[in-house]
This record gives C-alpha cells, sequence and structure tokens, in this order.
C-alpha cells in the first residue's frame, strides 16, 4: 500500500467504527479525537479493524501512534507496505 | 442481556463464541413471556438513558457505535413524563432536565441553590475509572448536600427502586451513574418491549457469526489451579474455551465450579426483591388519569427502601404504564404495572410447603397494594380484564438470581474478575444496571478481557 492507500484505508475503518461522524473536512496533522468523537472505545475498534482487514498488531503501548492521521500513515505504511 | 452484547464484540472481531442459556429464550432479568395470548415483558419497565439520535458521548450513542446497530434499529419511543410522589409533595421529570430542575424549584425552593450545585457535581463526575473506591455513600453526600430529607428521598427513591442491590441506599458512583441516566437522560421504551431490543441483538449476534445454544445452561465448571479447563452443559457437552464470561452473577458462577468454596459468600449474597402485578384494562389507563409514564411513590412519611418485614411492602413501589409514550399508534392492549419490594423468604417458604396459600397470598398482596395506591390514584379495578402477578420466588426460577435479588449482589465486581484467570463476570454483579448497563457491562468486560489482553 502506498500512503495514500493506507490513509484511505484508515478513513474507511473511521467511518465504519464511527459512522455518525463527519470525516470531510478532517485535518491530517490533528488530534483525530479533537476533530471528531472518539473514545478510548473507538479506537479499540480502529485497532481491531486493522488486525481483521490487514492482520496488523497494534500493541496497546502504541496506540497513541494512532492519534492523527497523519500518525497513523507514518506508522501503518511500513506494517502495510506488502498489503 | 449482558451475555449478548460481549458476545457479539467478540464474534464482530472473529473470535470463536458460543453463548450457553438455560432457557429457551435469551435476556435473563430482562425477558418476556407469553400468557394466555398475552405477551409480557419480565423486566422492562423502561429503557434508560434515552438520548436523541447523534447525542455526542452519551452512553446510548456509545452502546450504538459499539455493536455497530443503527440507532432507529431498537425503535425507542420516549416517555411524556414521570413523577415521584410523596404524601404532599410531587416532582415530575422528563427527558429535558431543566423541567426537573423546575419541578424542585417549585416545591422545595428553598433547595434549588443546593440541586444546582448537585448536578454540577454530577456533571463533573469520574464513573468511567472500573476500580475507584468511594467513601461515601450517596445517602451520606446528599445529606451534606441538602438540608430537606424530603427531598433526598424523593430524588432517592426512583434510582434506588431501578437499581440498589442495598437497603435505604446506594454506592455513591452508582448513585451518579443513575442518576444521570434517569434524571439527566430519562426513559424511553421500544414500541414493541424489550422483544424489539433482544430481537436486534439476537439478529446481529447471529450475523456475526456467533452460536447461540438454548436451553443448554451450564452445570458445572472444572478447574484446575487457577484455570477453569471444561464447561459441563445440560445437554452433557463438555466445552473449553480460553476466555468465559459469565453473566449468571457473582456467586452463582463460582458456585458452579466443581469442589470451589466461594469466600465470604454472604458477603455476594442480595436480598431486594419484588413483587410485580401487571393489570390489562378494557380502557385507557389515562381514563382513569394515570398519565405518567412510570411514578415512583412513597406513603409513608420517611421512604424505607428495605427488605419487606411481610409479603410485600405496599407503601412505596412504583407505577409503570407502557401506553404513556410517544408511540406512534396507541399500544393493543392498555397495561398498569405495579412494583413493591417483596420478601423473598416468605414467599419461597410458601411456595414450598402451601401452593394454595401461595397462590391465595397473591391475591390479597394484589390487593393490599392496590388499595395502597388508590389512596393518591383513581381506582382502575373496574376495567380489569386480566391480571398476572409475579413474586420473588419466580425471578429467583425463571432467572437464577440468587434470593430473588433483582440488583443482584450489593458488592459489585467492578473490573468483573474472579479468582480465576479465564474466568470474568458482566451483567448486573459487574455493577452496572438497566438494559443499557447490562449492555455496556457486557461490551467493556468483552473489549478488556477478549480484544484488548
Amino acid at each position: 500500500m502506498t500512503e495514500e492507500e493506507v490513509r484511505s484505508a484508515v478513513v474507511k475503518i473511521i467511518e465504519d467504527v464511527a459512522p455518525d461522524e463527519d470525516l470531510s473536512e478532517i485535518d491530517d496533522n490533528k488530534a483525530l479525537r479533537d476533530q471528531i468523537e472518539l473514545d478510548s472505545m473507538d479506537f479499540l475498534d480502529i485497532v481491531m479493524e486493522l488486525r481483521k482487514r490487514y492482520s496488523v498488531e497494534v500493541p496497546e503501548a502504541e496506540y497513541p501512534e494512532l492519534n492523527s492521521l497523519a500518525s497513523c500513515v507514518t506508522y501503518l505504511t511500513p506494517k502495510l507496505k506488502d498489503k | 442481556m449482558s451475555g449478548i452484547a460481549a458476545g457479539i464484540r467478540l464474534a464482530m472481531f472473529d473470535k470463536k463464541v458460543c453463548i450457553l442459556e438455560s432457557h429457551y429464550v435469551i435476556g435473563g432479568l430482562n425477558s418476556f413471556y407469553n400468557m394466555k395470548a398475552r405477551k409480557f415483558d419480565v423486566g422492562l419497565h423502561a429503557v434508560t438513558n434515552y438520548v436523541p439520535r447523534g447525542t455526542k458521548g452519551a452512553p446510548l450513542t456509545k452502546l450504538f457505535r459499539q455493536l455497530r446497530i443503527p440507532y432507529e434499529d431498537f425503535k425507542l419511543k420516549p416517555q411524556n413524563y414521570s413523577e415521584v410522589v410523596f404524601p404532599n409533595k410531587r416532582i415530575t421529570f422528563t427527558n429535558d432536565p431543566k423541567h426537573l430542575e423546575e419541578s424542585i424549584a417549585k416545591e422545595f425552593p428553598h433547595q434549588i441553590d443546593q440541586y444546582i450545585k448537585l448536578i454540577e457535581f454530577i456533571l463533573s463526575y469520574d464513573n468511567l475509572t472500573l476500580d475507584k473506591v468511594e467513601t461515601q455513600t450517596a445517602r451520606e453526600f446528599l445529606n451534606e448536600v441538602f438540608t430537606d430529607q424530603t427531598l433526598i428521598e424523593m430524588i432517592l427513591c426512583p434510582l434506588t427502586y431501578y437499581g440498589s442491590a442495598i437497603e435505604n441506599d446506594m454506592e455513591l458512583g452508582q448513585f451518579v451513574t443513575m442518576y444521570k441516566s434517569i434524571l439527566l437522560e430519562g426513559f424511553a421504551r421500544p414500541d414493541e418491549g424489550v422483544r424489539q431490543i433482544l430481537k436486534v441483538l439476537k439478529k446481529k449476534y447471529k450475523e456475526v457469526g456467533g452460536e447461540l445454544k438454548l436451553r443448554n445452561g451450564v452445570t458445572k465448571l472444572i478447574r484446575k489451579n487457577e484455570l477453569i479447563t471444561e464447561i459441563h452443559t445440560e445437554k452433557e457437552e463438555i466445552l473449553t474455551a480460553d476466555l468465559i464470561i459469565s453473566s449468571a452473577g457473582y456467586l452463582n458462577t463460582l458456585n458452579l465450579i466443581d469442589g470451589y468454596e466461594p469466600q465470604t459468600p454472604q458477603k455476594f449474597t442480595g436480598m431486594m426483591s419484588f413483587m410485580e402485578s401487571i393489570s390489562c384494562l378494557s380502557k385507557p389507563q389515562t381514563d382513569f388519569n394515570y398519565d405518567a409514564s412510570i411514578t415512583f411513590f412513597n406513603t409513608r412519611e420517611n421512604y424505607l427502601y428495605e427488605d419487606a418485614k411481610d409479603f410485600i411492602d405496599p407503601c412505596s413501589g412504583v407505577i409503570c404504564s407502557p401506553g404513556n409514550y410517544q408511540l406512534d399508534k396507541p399500544i393493543d392492549e392498555p397495561v398498569i404495572r405495579i412494583t413493591n419490594i417483596a420478601n423473598f423468604k416468605l414467599w419461597e417458604d410458601l411456595k414450598t410447603n402451601d401452593i394454595d396459600k401461595y397462590y391465595h397470598q397473591k391475591e390479597d398482596s394484589y390487593q393490599r397494594s392496590l388499595k395502597e395506591v388508590f389512596k393518591f390514584k383513581d381506582d382502575f379495578t373496574s376495567a380489569v380484564t386480566f391480571t398476572d402477578i409475579f413474586t420473588p420466588h419466580t425471578i429467583k426460577r425463571y432467572t437464577g438470581h440468587i434470593n430473588g435479588a433483582v440488583y443482584g449482589s450489593p458488592v459489585k465486581t467492578k473490573t468483573g474478575k474472579t479468582p480465576f484467570d479465564n474466568l470474568v463476570i458482566c451483567g448486573t454483579d459487574q455493577g452496572f444496571l438497566g438494559i443499557i448497563g447490562a449492555i455496556l457491562s457486557g461490551i467493556s468486560i468483552s473489549n478488556l478481557y477478549g480484544l484488548v489482553k
């Protein structure tokens, strides 16, 4: 996956986890939590979907890497490069 | 209810899940039954925590998101209004907290500033930390806030009736949770009662690949050191599992473990049980001026929430009218349900020793219950076409709750942990109450032990 594809994959997951949130004007460099309603349960779901869809494991200690869309892309691109 | 929610969460993320249910219907305390071609709900008076679709951060919103169920599927219809009626005092509330504030300002003008402080405290309270321990009880805390005992008791009345496993008080954290869910958020009812919710949950569970075994309850758990190694069922199957989540109650679950003696069982033994009568009417309940969705009442000078000395204590209770919600069409048959605190032991002994007397006592207690209600409400007996009554014995028989204790153990196990590594509990004894609480309990426990770990 390219960085752009990783971004799309994450956005798609967030859309499924939090279908009532509007992601159209999201700022990639700002924390997701500050822009849309996402609590720790929702973050767990993002992690679970990454595992389910792409077999990517995100250990609990690394959840902060999913803070913003930009940090998601940085963190996940190496893990998804062969997917 | 908590069990199927846990099952949905785990199966959704490809865990192999099997639910063992001892009855032929799911739901536990929040279930339903049929009698003489009528459908009755068991536990449900109302769904608490009602918020409109899209309300940010609310428990109900979290529930739908976590289970990936559309908000509309529960078909929730908000209440009209509810009331707390005491001698010479009456406060009313709706799903708009301003209404209650105005009602308190009118009935207790000298306490309204303190009331506003109470709301500030409740809104700022952190009740997400599972292992938080409070040193004060709700009543101790309220005694510091208010000087008027009647107001304190009028606030405690609906909250204790809808979820306290201890007498005349409740744990402070639980008080805050219930205050939010009942007096700030509020009540609603699914169009078709509890079966609507169970239908949606069951459908979702099947969709995500969960397996459900009905009439196949757990009879025994086999342990080896700190692990549960085998699950034996009524149909003589033997299952194994990496994780066992039990919604059967803390003590009931430990009692299933072969050769294991739970420590301090009395600490986990609840006693608050109830009798409920369901009166079907030939005319709308509103013809008799039963306009509230739910009425909480007390006819004594002081409100008592404690085990009944007699078969029932008619002097306090809950009157519930399923027709008084913002329904699309009137319900098929008007119904009034009345709940009173009841003494488990007296009912259980009578049922065991003299079945005829048990049935007579049901009728006598029903009449005593009505007589007390008719001191402040109109008499509707001329319109009663059918009555069903359930007692603490019935609750024990169908839900397995020890002592018919509706709200389970007086001590809650918020972390869900048991002395066994792969056995955790969810549901009433984990400390989240009501239908929404039960579902959230299943979600939190399955997330914590099934997904994160």
